[in-house]
């Protein structure tokens, strides 16, 4: 069983050359997985294809079991409930505070007020902001905007959560501990995607698979991210 | 989302406020429009149930005498038909007052020639073509050079521009209607641009189509009902005013032109439905234009 399996994706951006070229691999329910390589290697666009932000321009993408690639438009919102993301440029929503951008996920999802209080108090608790639950975006710093994006992707218990260099603008101490929250919901059963440059991050995982893109294709010279150890397509 | 919630999400901050303008321009225009198509709906109906069962009779023989003669048979044998509810002579002092504006002092002049001149009312307006040729038969039978006018007929040319008027009143609140929907589109497809980040982020966070035009419509339907709000009300108030002055003027006609109960509150309605209008144009424009992102 597979939670996400990419299948000869390419991914062209107009009509450029390819950013992607024929990436396959298959990701685990449960799996723990690093996305490395150099800037412009096309970790973001791979991203975007797995919490589809775009679709691809050729191959076969099977999400939750279901073609992602010829998904009706009305079924995608469905979808991306399933998947946390953390984005690399935060997108919090400016006019919004600390405590309501993290509260969205629950309130598109349509959870009645009343249930939404307690989660986001502890996930503001969680990421070191209880004290800043009123505040407006623009006057936190970057780590804390940084913060609030990762309790905000994290808050619907996604399925899949994808995070592209979550901890790029905050502390060690602080990136330990948002690393400490992506395991404990690794371990509550979501399959979890980092890409990242750290690679002291990435030691800290010993557990977790490295996918490395070099121009926008997948290194997988045994084989394993194609075709995972105990997993079935 | 709750309602509290979805006004959060899209910046309440300034924008947005000119299309509360544009929405009460257009609502008093509307208003207006509407109140002239109905209340020359009014008039023309009114004049139709005047005139239609309405006759002259004129008797044009040069003999004095013999005029009167066959008026009076004419009169007798009227008075006496079925189809006929009234059958009264017009007194010659009223005929001179009618000339007078042509003829001047001329007018009062006891040798000039008056025509025999009888009204009549038909009992049933809703049969006037068979009591017409009724009263005809009977009429020419006592005098044959006699002229038999409808009133209805005469009046036929203000009752034809009056129901252009009401055509043109239609037209006009069908336009505004048309224009208000293009404003509140253009509306909607700016606000979408200006929020465009905020709506990509609700896409990627699973928030569906509807959700997203939920947020527009219901910030365009608070606009659309306080400016449609403050026209109609505009709008009614100088409907009244130019209502009373017609009222004052003494015509017959004008005082036809009064506005029923059912006419005010189909005014009183305008704003409702201009609301109801740009909530639907704002949920197919947003609707359709998110469609074609991903």
């Amino acid at each position: 069983m597979t939670v996400v399996q990419f299948e000869n994706v390419g991914l062209r951006y107009g009509t450029g050359a390819e950013t992607l070229s024929d990436v396959s691999f298959s990701l685990r329910p449960g799996g723990f997985y690093f996305l490395t390589g150099a800037s412009g290697a096309g970790k973001t666009s791979l991203l975007k294809l797995l919490y589809l932000d775009r679709r691809p321009s050729r191959g076969v993408i099977r999400l939750f079991g279901e073609d992602a690639v010829i998904l009706p438009r009305d079924r995608l919102p469905g979808f991306r409930r399933r998947i946390g993301v953390v984005f690399q440029d935060f997108r919090l929503v400016p006019h919004l505070s600390a405590w309501d951008n993290v509260a969205l996920p629950l309130r598109i999802a349509g959870h009645p007020e009343e249930e939404i209080d307690q989660p986001v108090r502890e996930m503001l608790a969680w990421v070191g902001l209880a004290d800043r639950a009123a505040s407006r975006p623009a006057t936190l710093s970057g780590g804390e905007q940084q913060r609030i994006a990762i309790a905000r992707a994290v808050i619907a218990r996604p399925e899949i959560l994808v995070a592209d260099e979550p901890t790029g603008n905050v502390d060690p101490d602080m990136a330990d501990r948002l690393l400490q929250l992506f395991e404990a919901l690794n371990k509550l059963g979501t399959t979890v995607v980092i890409a990242t440059h750290d690679f002291q991050l990435i030691g800290r995982v010993p557990a977790a698979t490295m996918m490395r893109l070099d121009r926008g294709r997948l290194l997988d010279p045994t084989g394993a991210l194609r075709h995972p150890p105990g997993a079935s397509a | 989302m709750t309602a509290r919630s979805e006004r959060r999400v899209l910046d309440e901050a300034g924008g947005a406020r000119a299309m509360t303008a544009v929405m009460g321009v257009m609502v008093f225009l509307t208003v207006l429009a509407a109140a002239l198509g109905l209340a020359t709906a009014r008039a023309r109906g009114g004049l139709d149930r005047q005139l239609a069962g309405r006759l002259t009779v004129q008797l044009v023989d040069g003999d004095a005498p013999a005029r009167a003669a066959a008026a009076a048979a004419v009169l007798a044998a009227l008075r006496r038909l079925p189809e006929v509810a009234r059958a009264e002579p017009v007194p010659a002092a009223e005929l001179r007052r009618l000339l007078a504006p042509w003829l001047g002092a001329e007018a009062g002049d006891a040798d000039l020639p008056l025509p025999a001149m009888i009204d009549v009312d038909l009992s049933d307006p809703g049969a006037a073509a068979t009591a017409t040729a009724r009263v005809a038969a009977v009429v020419r039978a006592r005098a044959p050079g006699a002229r038999i006018d409808a009133q209805g007929a005469a009046m036929a040319p203000v009752g034809r521009f009056m129901a252009s008027l009401v055509w043109l009143a239609a037209l006009l609140v069908a336009l505004m209607a048309g224009a208000t929907a293009a404003v509140v589109v253009l509306a909607a497809r700016a606000g979408l641009d200006q929020h465009r980040a905020t709506i990509e982020v609700m896409h990627m966070l699973g928030s569906t189509d509807r959700q997203v035009a939920r947020l527009f419509q219901r910030r365009l339907a608070l606009d659309a009902g306080i400016g449609g709000g403050v026209g109609a009300v505009a709008g009614i108030a100088a409907a009244t005013l130019v209502g009373g002055e017609l009222a004052g003027l003494g015509s017959e006609l004008a005082a036809g032109a009064r506005l029923a109960a059912a006419d005010w509150l189909l005014l009183a309605a305008v704003p409702a439905a201009f609301t109801l209008l740009a909530i639907v144009s704002a949920r197919v424009a947003i609707t359709r234009t998110l469609g074609r992102r991903l």
